[in-house]
């Protein structure tokens, strides 16, 4: 053994800013790793690589990495990867933001840019709450959970965001835990290679805000209940892989299709329009 | 129940074998790497770190057999592992063990 020498992610990271924000136990370190991992065995080039957040913990994420990075608006996400997109059809585009961000603020960007099937890349740390700002609930929470704005337990239904990402069109849709690290690595690599809109939902461990409050203990008893409680069922129909508090967290791959993208479909409009005028 | 046998050809294979790396002050002590090494390799020491957790110790440096999974899982990028030899060989969950 031997202390204080370079790890090699350090190529990866803005290693002057380590340590990073996020709580002890907290999930989002080991997520951020297997995305680091992916991007490493994918072969891309990273000077072709951007990554994009939105706000909260998880959209600190970019702020961490040395690849060109852009921590944007609450909600605003997917809105900027897709202009990112079209604007430089060869760079491969990483949203990397929370449940909140993503599916409350910026719910609507998701479902129209999924429908679009715009050729990026989404990853959603789905920890059941809005961590950044004190733990309030969000659309993922599950029923029954206490949270700071539901201290007598949450009374509205959550997303099934897998469900969502599906029904939205999108071609590429899994679910895996911060406990099930190669698989996610495997899975965050499979879809940057892939073309088209794809969603990456990791159910991820949040000591300090959900699970204190909903007495699931430290951010490793969370990883143990992962271990415990997920149940791999590939390919089934995502509307059966609803979570709920305290139950059986269904993972693995449930769509992984081929359609063409927006910018595939995109008619050369310049064109049609200039042989209109004559 | 276990699912699989001792693969017949295991003599012709050689275990790998990792040396840990352990960049102390980064650690937060969440002990993911310490529960989920599948050769139970790691154990939390007695020592703080300049944040005033205890960062894990190597406790069975023979048994490690490189596989990097407290590598990949440590969320503060402060344990890592190169091998002494040929690839890793497991690469398995955590939770399959
Ligand atoms: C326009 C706007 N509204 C509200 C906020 C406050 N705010 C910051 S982060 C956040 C929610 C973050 O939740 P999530 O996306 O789940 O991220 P987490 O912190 O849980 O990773 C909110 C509401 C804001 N920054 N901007
Ligand atoms: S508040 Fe929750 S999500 Fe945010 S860093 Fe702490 S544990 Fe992680
Ligand atoms: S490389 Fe694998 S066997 Fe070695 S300490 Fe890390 S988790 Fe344990
Ligand atoms: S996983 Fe990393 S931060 Fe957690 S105890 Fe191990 S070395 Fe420390
Ligand atoms: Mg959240």
């Amino acid at each position: 053994m031997s202390q204080n020498d370079i790890h090699p992610m350090d190529k990866l990271i803005r290693a002057d800013r380590m340590p990073h924000i996020w709580c002890s136990g907290c999930g989002l370190g080991t997520n951020f790793s297997c995305f680091l991992s992916a991007l490493d065995q994918s072969g891309l080039d990273i000077d072709k690589c951007v990554i994009v957040s939105g706000i909260g913990c998880t959209g600190r994420i970019p702020g961490y990495t040395n690849i060109d990075s852009y921590h944007t608006t609450h909600g605003r996400a997917i809105p900027f990867a897709t202009g990112l997109k079209l604007a430089n059809p060869e760079l491969t585009v990483i949203v990397f933001s929370g449940d909140g961000d993503l599916f409350a603020i910026g719910g609507n960007h998701f479902i129209h840019a999924a429908r679009r099937n715009v050729d990026i890349n989404i990853i959603c740390v789905n920890n059941f709450n809005y961590g950044m700002t004190g733990g309030q609930f969000g659309p993922t929470t599950p029923l029954d959970a206490i949270t700071t704005t539901s201290p007598y337990g949450n009374y509205e239904h959550p997303f099934n965001l897998v469900q969502v990402a599906a029904g939205s069109g999108a071609v590429y849709v899994v679910r895996w835990t911060s406990l099930h690290v190669r698989r996610l690595t495997n899975s965050i690599k499979e879809a940057l290679l892939k073309k088209g809109f794809t969603f990456i939902e990791i159910i991820s461990p949040c000591p300090t805000s959900f699970g204190r409050r909903n007495k699931l203990g430290d951010g490793l008893d969370e990883m143990k209940y992962y271990q415990k409680y997920s149940v791999i069922r590939h390919g089934i129909d995502p509307k059966d892989a609803d979570l709920c508090l305290n139950g059986k967290i269904v993972v693995g791959k449930f769509i992984d299709v081929d359609k063409p993208t927006f910018l595939d479909n995109q008619p050369d409009l310049v064109s049609m329009a200039e042989k209109n005028k004559k | 129940m276990d699912y699989w046998r001792k693969p017949l050809d295991i003599d012709k294979y050689e275990i790998t074998h990792g040396a840990i790396h352990i960049i102390i002050d980064r650690c937060k002590g969440c002990n993911f790497c310490i529960e989920f090494c599948p050769k139970k390799v790691l154990e939390v020491s007695n020592e703080f770190n300049v944040k005033g957790y205890h960062p894990p110790m190597v406790a069975d440096q023979a048994g490690c057999v490189a596989c990097k999974l407290c590598e990949l899982i440590c969320p503060e990028f402060a344990i890592y592992v190169t091998e002494d030899k040929h690839m890793a060989i497991s690469k398995k969950e955590p939770h399959e063990d």
